[in-house]
């Protein structure tokens, strides 16, 4: 029946799934939408007050208040900036150190130690040092998020490397590649799925630590806006840079999954897409 | 191990133990430029070692190795890099300028033309050796090392390989090795047989018949007995069958 249908008139079928798509979507929304409701509902009667969260609608309205006003859009780019340059650092670093130490004995015996001593401190405990060591600047929050990414790339990285099927070695040396050759194309591609993952968690981190990060003497971004909006009791201001935070990380997310999409074209699909 | 100018693989009194356990034993072996020869032997008579040698995988432990300047190996599995689309495989360190042709080329000799661009893990089983076939034959190899490609294809894929690898062979005449379990595989396919048992050669014959090699002949059952009673196997009739891959199966 299905077929028939299809094979007398591709176009219809075609359009079909999204529409399928967009109830499901809409079946998963109701309980969500149910609880705003009654937030807004609670705000309305009193029941909840603004001290404590604001309504639905304040935070709406404070959110366009903060877009118009052009406060949002600098301090985001502050926020976005500092995770960039920061995760770009740490990343780098993660990566250099994992190639030391997956591809050699001795490097695996001069970095691991260190850093695998380094990861159990507390990183956002660090934070009083760095300010001592680097001021109230820039500079601290981006060493934060540096130190958050460098971790997860590294461990991850060093993984995959150990993980690559030593059969693909072998195959890489009989078909003559040197041993430069084997690195560029076996054992990195090899370990590149699981290096992504890591830089996946990398951000999440990098987000999660600056939001305490930009919480300590900021004067600009998201964290600023926050530190703001307490001293004014403003809870409406509070939620919506939250969620520029959420956004923010998604956003990131997004990004490293469209790089892995690319870059991981070669694997097949688990769930068909 | 030395390079000769002449191709062909000439071994000389290979040892090689592995923790304490001798593997080879003062092995002898010459492969003419050309030749086809088929290395059967029971699970660790060393089969698999001498093969890994001649593919410089495996140090010798004392001996000697000559070997022709290029080589290349087939191994059970595909082992193709499914980070490498079928064809940047094929053409992985080659050296020519025009890599990507050749490669198209030999993709085209074991029947893939039309998976030139396709990711390795979508292949099937017998399309995916396939491929590692053509990785080799681009290489244009002196010295041809097979371990038991055919091992992990179905029995149909298997009988359509050998035909595949006779015709490549004799298009191509390189030094073939092959490494396998199967004695009519190697009946079927090689000029000359060897069985390896605890890291020597234990039995040798040349088969003169003309390929393609009838595997009803009485000629090719009383080879087969012979063979399996180096191996150790009784020929009565049951194992016969069970080593038989008949085009009716």
């Amino acid at each position: 029946m299905e077929n028939v249908i299809a094979n007398a008139r591709p176009a219809p079928r075609a359009a079909r799934p999204p529409i399928k798509l967009n109830l499901r979507v809409l079946r998963r929304a109701y309980s969500s939408l149910a609880i705003v409701a009654l937030w807004q509902l609670g705000s309305n009667a009193g029941l909840i007050s603004p001290k404590v969260i604001a309504a639905p609608s304040a935070i709406l309205g404070a959110f366009c208040t903060l877009v118009v006003s052009g406060q949002l859009a600098p301090n985001l780019g502050v926020s976005l900036g500092r995770v960039l340059v920061g995760s770009a650092i740490g990343v780098s670093i993660g990566v250099g150190l994992a190639v030391v130490a997956g591809l050699s004995r001795r490097g695996d015996e001069i970095v691991d130690p260190p850093l695998q001593m380094l990861r159990t401190l507390p990183l956002l405990g660090l934070t009083p040092l760095l300010i001592l060591w680097f001021g109230i600047g820039e500079l601290p929050k981006i060493v934060l998020v540096a130190l958050a990414t460098t971790f997860p790339v590294y461990l991850t990285l060093v993984g995959g490397i150990r993980s690559v099927d030593t059969k693909l070695i072998e195959a890489g040396r009989v078909l003559g590649l040197g041993r430069w050759g084997i690195v560029r194309e076996v054992i990195l591609p090899g370990a590149l799925p699981s290096a992504l993952i890591g830089l996946r968690y990398a951000l999440g981190t990098a987000w999660v630590t600056l939001v305490v990060g930009e919480q300590i003497n900021a004067d600009r971004g998201i964290g600023f806006l926050i530190m703001d909006a307490r001293d004014f009791l403003r809870t409406d201001v509070i939620v919506v840079c939250l969620f520029v935070y959420a956004a923010l990380g998604i956003g990131t997310d997004t990004l490293v999954r469209l790089i892995e999409r690319r870059a991981l074209a070669w694997r097949p699909k688990v769930v068909p897409e | 191990m030395s390079v000769l100018a002449n191709p062909g693989v000439r071994v000389r009194g290979l040892s090689r133990a592995f923790g304490g356990n001798m593997i080879l034993r003062d092995l002898d072996v010459e492969i003419a430029a050309g030749e086809f020869v088929a290395l059967l032997g029971r699970s660790g008579s060393g089969k698999t070692t001498l093969l890994r040698t001649l593919a410089q995988l495996d140090s010798a432990d004392s001996g000697e190795v000559t070997l022709p300047a290029t080589t290349a190996v087939v191994f059970q599995e595909p082992r193709l890099f499914p980070w490498k689309t079928v064809i940047d495989n094929a053409v992985l360190g080659v050296p020519y300028a025009d890599a990507r042709e050749r490669g198209i080329a030999a993709l085209r000799e074991v029947g893939l033309a039309h998976r030139v661009d396709a990711w390795p893990l979508t292949l099937s089983g017998g399309e995916a050796q396939r491929a590692s076939l053509a990785r080799a034959l681009v290489r244009e190899p002196e010295l041809l090392l097979l371990d038991e490609p055919f091992a992990a294809v179905d029995a149909l894929t298997r009988l359509r390989m050998h035909r595949l690898v006779l015709d490549l062979w004799q298009k191509h005449r390189p030094a073939v090795l092959l490494v396998t379990h199967d004695v009519d595989e190697a009946l079927v396919l090689a000029d000359r047989v060897l069985v390896l048992e605890a890291g020597r050669i234990a039995f040798e014959r040349t088969i003169a018949a003309a390929r393609p090699r009838d595997r009803t002949s009485a000629e090719f059952s009383a080879l087969r007995s012979e063979l399996l009673a180096a191996l150790g196997v009784e020929d009565d009739g049951a194992d016969a069958q069970r080593c038989r891959v008949t085009p009716s199966a």
